[in-house]
Formats: C-alpha cells, sequence, structure tokens
C-alpha cells in the first residue's frame, strides 16, 4: 500500500553527510542541465507540481532507489513528456527529434526571471475549516488516496492512524490526490498537526519531541 | 496519466544519466519545448542569485528589529517580502523560532520539499534517503552528525514538510553579537542553520 518515496522513520539507511554552507554547487554539469530542463519544461504548464511528485513516486522502488536525485527528476520528466504527447516514445528511443516550430507556451528566457520570483499560489477559496488550533484529531490509516487506488497522497504511512493537535490552519490549498490526477485542484482547509514523538516511534529520544505535517482536511477526523 | 506503467518511457533513454540529459535536450530543444536561452537564466538563477545569504538576510532582520520579527513571525510569506524575496517553492513560508525551550527542524520526508528562495537549491544531504528516513524518527542523531547537541530541556519539534507549506527556521542569536549591525549579525547565519541542523556561528 506504500510506495517507495514514503521513507520517514525508515530504519537501515546510513549517516547524513553535511556539506559545506553557501549556495549549493552543482557536482556534475548533467545535474545543472536536469535541473534547467525540468524547470523549463515545466514552464509550459501541461503538469501540476502534484502530477510531477507523482510521477517520480511512480518510479519502480528499484529505480527510485539507485536513481540519484536529479536522475529522478529526468526520468520523471521523460515519462511525462510521453504521457501528455509531448514527446514520443521513438524520439526518446532514437535520442533526436526533427525541428519543430516553437510550443505556443514555450517558456521563454525573458519569463524566467519574473516566473521564478512570482511562484505558484496554492490557496483557493474553499470550504471553511472543519477544525481550529488545539483540536485533537486522528488521522487516516491506512495512508492512502481514496479517489485512486494507490495514486497520489500526502499522508505519509509513518503518521496514519495517529492522533496529534491541530497548531496552525492555512486555509483552502490545491489537494494533491485530486490535482495529481487532472481531477482538479478539489481545494481543502489544510492545516499543521503537531504528533508526539513518543507516539509515532513507540519511545521519543527526548520527552516532548514533536513531529509536525501539513495535513488536509479529509485526512482528519475528530479524535 | 496512467500510474505503474511497467514499460516506462524513460527505459528508452540511454543508461549513463550525462547521455540521458543530454539526449532529452536536444529532443527538447529540436521540438521546440524548451528555450536554450531560458535553460542559462534558470542557471543563473539559482547558481548567482538566489541562496541562503537571503535567508541569513530575513533572520538578521528580525534580530535586530522587533517589528519586523513580529510580523515574520505573524505572515512569513508577506514579511520576507518586504525584503524583495519571493518565488517558486516559497509562495507559502513559515517562520518558526527556535527558544530555549523548542529547537526546530525541517524535513520533507515524501519528496524533498525546500524554501528555494530563501535558501536555494538544497543541498545533497537533503535530499538523501539517510536525512529523509531518519530526521523523524531520530533528530537528535541527526543533530550530532552535524556536531549539534542540544541542552537538556530543548524539545526537539521536526517539521515535514508535506504540502506547499514552505519553514524558514529563525535560529537564536547568538550571544556576545549585541553591537553588531545586520550585515554582520547576517554573516552570522549559516544554511543549515534555518533548516535546523546547524546553529549560526559566533562572533569572531
Amino acid at each position: 500500500m506504500t510506495r517507495v518515496h514514503d521513507m520517514g522513520g525508515r530504519h537501515g539507511d546510513g549517516p547524513v553527510v553535511p556539506e559545506p554552507q553557501g549556495i549549493v554547487p552543482f557536482f556534475e554539469d548533467w545535474h545543472r542541465s536536469a535541473l534547467a530542463l525540468t524547470l523549463a519544461a515545466g514552464g509550459l504548464g501541461q503538469w501540476s507540481i502534484d502530477t510531477s511528485r507523482h510521477a517520480r513516486e511512480c518510479l519502480s522502488p528499484k529505480d527510485y532507489a539507485r536513481f540519484s536525485y536529479y536522475e529522478k527528476w529526468i526520468a520523471a520528466l521523460a515519462d511525462l513528456l510521453v504521457a501528455k504527447g509531448l514527446v514520443t516514445r521513438e524520439e526518446l528511443a532514437a535520442g533526436s527529434a526533427a525541428p519543430a516550430p516553437a510550443h505556443p507556451k514555450l517558456f521563454r528566457a525573458e519569463a524566467v526571471g519574473p516566473a521564478l520570483a512570482k511562484g505558484s499560489p496554492y490557496t483557493r477559496p474553499g470550504p471553511a475549516p472543519d477544525f481550529e488550533p488545539g483540536d485533537r484529531v486522528r488521522t487516516r490509516l491506512p495512508a492512502r488516496n481514496t479517489l485512486v487506488p494507490g495514486g497520489h497522497t500526502r499522508l505519509p504511512a509513518y503518521a496514519a492512524g495517529q492522533v496529534g493537535t491541530v497548531i496552525l490552519r492555512h486555509g483552502a490549498h490545491v489537494f494533491p490526490d485530486a490535482n495529481a490526477h487532472n481531477l482538479g485542484e478539489a481545494p481543502e482547509p489544510l492545516y499543521t498537526v503537531a504528533f508526539s514523538a513518543a507516539d509515532l516511534w513507540g519511545e521519543a529520544e527526548a520527552e516532548g519531541d514533536e513531529v509536525t505535517l501539513d495535513l488536509w482536511q479529509s485526512y482528519l477526523e475528530p479524535a | 496519466m496512467p500510474h505503474d506503467d511497467h514499460d516506462h518511457p524513460h527505459s528508452l533513454l540511454p543508461p549513463e544519466p550525462a547521455l540521458r540529459v543530454k539526449a532529452l535536450e536536444t529532443i527538447l530543444t529540436a521540438k521546440g519545448l524548451v528555450d536554450p536561452a531560458a535553460l542559462d537564466e534558470i542557471l543563473d538563477t539559482y547558481e548567482r542569485k538566489v541562496g541562503p545569504h537571503l535567508g541569513a538576510a530575513v533572520v538578521a532582520r528580525a534580530w535586530s528589529d522587533p517589528d519586523y520579527r513580529a510580523r515574520l513571525l505573524a505572515d512569513a510569506t508577506a514579511a520576507i517580502a518586504e525584503l524583495e524575496i519571493s518565488g517558486r517553492q516559497g509562495e507559502h513560508m513559515v517562520a518558526v523560532e527556535n527558544t530555549p525551550e523548542t529547537h526546530n527542524m525541517v524535513v520533507c520526508t515524501l519528496c524533498s520539499c525546500y524554501p528555494w528562495p530563501v535558501l536555494g537549491i538544497p543541498p545533497g544531504w537533503y535530499k538523501s534517503d539517510a536525512y529523509r528516513a531518519r530526521a523523524v524518527r531520530e533528530p537528535r542523531k541527526v543533530l550530532a552528525e552535524f556536531g549539534v547537541t542540544l541542552p537538556d530541556g530543548q524539545k526537539v519539534r521536526v517539521w515535514d514538510s508535506t504540502a506547499e507549506v514552505r519553514y524558514l527556521v529563525i535560529p537564536m542569536r547568538p550571544a556576545g553579537t549585541e553591537g553588531l549591525d545586520e550585515a554582520a549579525l547576517a554573516r552570522l547565519v549559516t544554511r543549515d542553520s534555518m533548516i535546523g541542523t546547524g546553529l549560526p556561528t559566533g562572533p569572531a
């Protein structure tokens, strides 16, 4: 029922290796190209951030584990381009394509600065929230997309079926479980919910430690 | 799109990553789907313009100006925009302040969500399986790998960024910095201190 990307709390990974402070450099030229291509192709506006996340999550567990970060991006980008009919399998196999005129939504150089500085807000007019800060809520168990079997969701398995306390309200946000599958933005109230680490893991490293998650209303019920 | 297509189109690309990317770039450019000049513009943004110096300016302002700090804690997106900082992956910012009682630390266990407009592109460790898996379960062990040990009695709150809200940690202002101006304070604020895996450096 879970997917490979849902790794919060997993045992068995090695140490975290710190890196120098400051702007993060690209370690390979192809990392630079992978990032730029992904953002530029995203600028065509043919898919949402939720759809692109789901494309990465749908990599086979074997590929997800062996691919580096930017390899995941490139693989998901190739899959999305074919799914949207922008690139054919034959072109991928050939590594080339016949020249074509610019796409009407081509993300042009002059648009890059303003678009990156503007971003894409995800708040929408939507239903009033059912919960308020201080309310105790229980998360869905099991974590799953109720609209699409095996579909995209943002409730990690480690936080499924847990009781926590609402600490922040963020208004109504685009609902990824629907939006990733072209079922509309279906905005829902979004909350930050704090959970006791001891509840999540059986024991906490220290008393009082907490983990918070950002959760949509339909993931929650009163507790 | 259909998921779990076991015949993933990406497998048609060459196996070697540099060649895969090159092939995709060739196809996208030829088909008019990507503007080569736009690629340069995107890279110029994240290699030279956007990075943790921007977040550090926000923190230094918050340390110096109590009214700004209050605005930042009340509506971080608006307060950060006062410094002409905004954008992709920072549309909905929340500032979380470290105190003697609580240390804050940010992760995205499901992917690698990160507040790009204030910190730039994420470091490799932030995107690693080890950090994504462990930060929520054993944050203190992870902190120790960064050389950080929290005092007894300071609890840890780990923020798992599961939506489009992005978190900026406001570290505690180091002792002995009373005479420093904003520019000098900003130089003490490391990238990792704004993710919560580090602490600001002390005054020189």
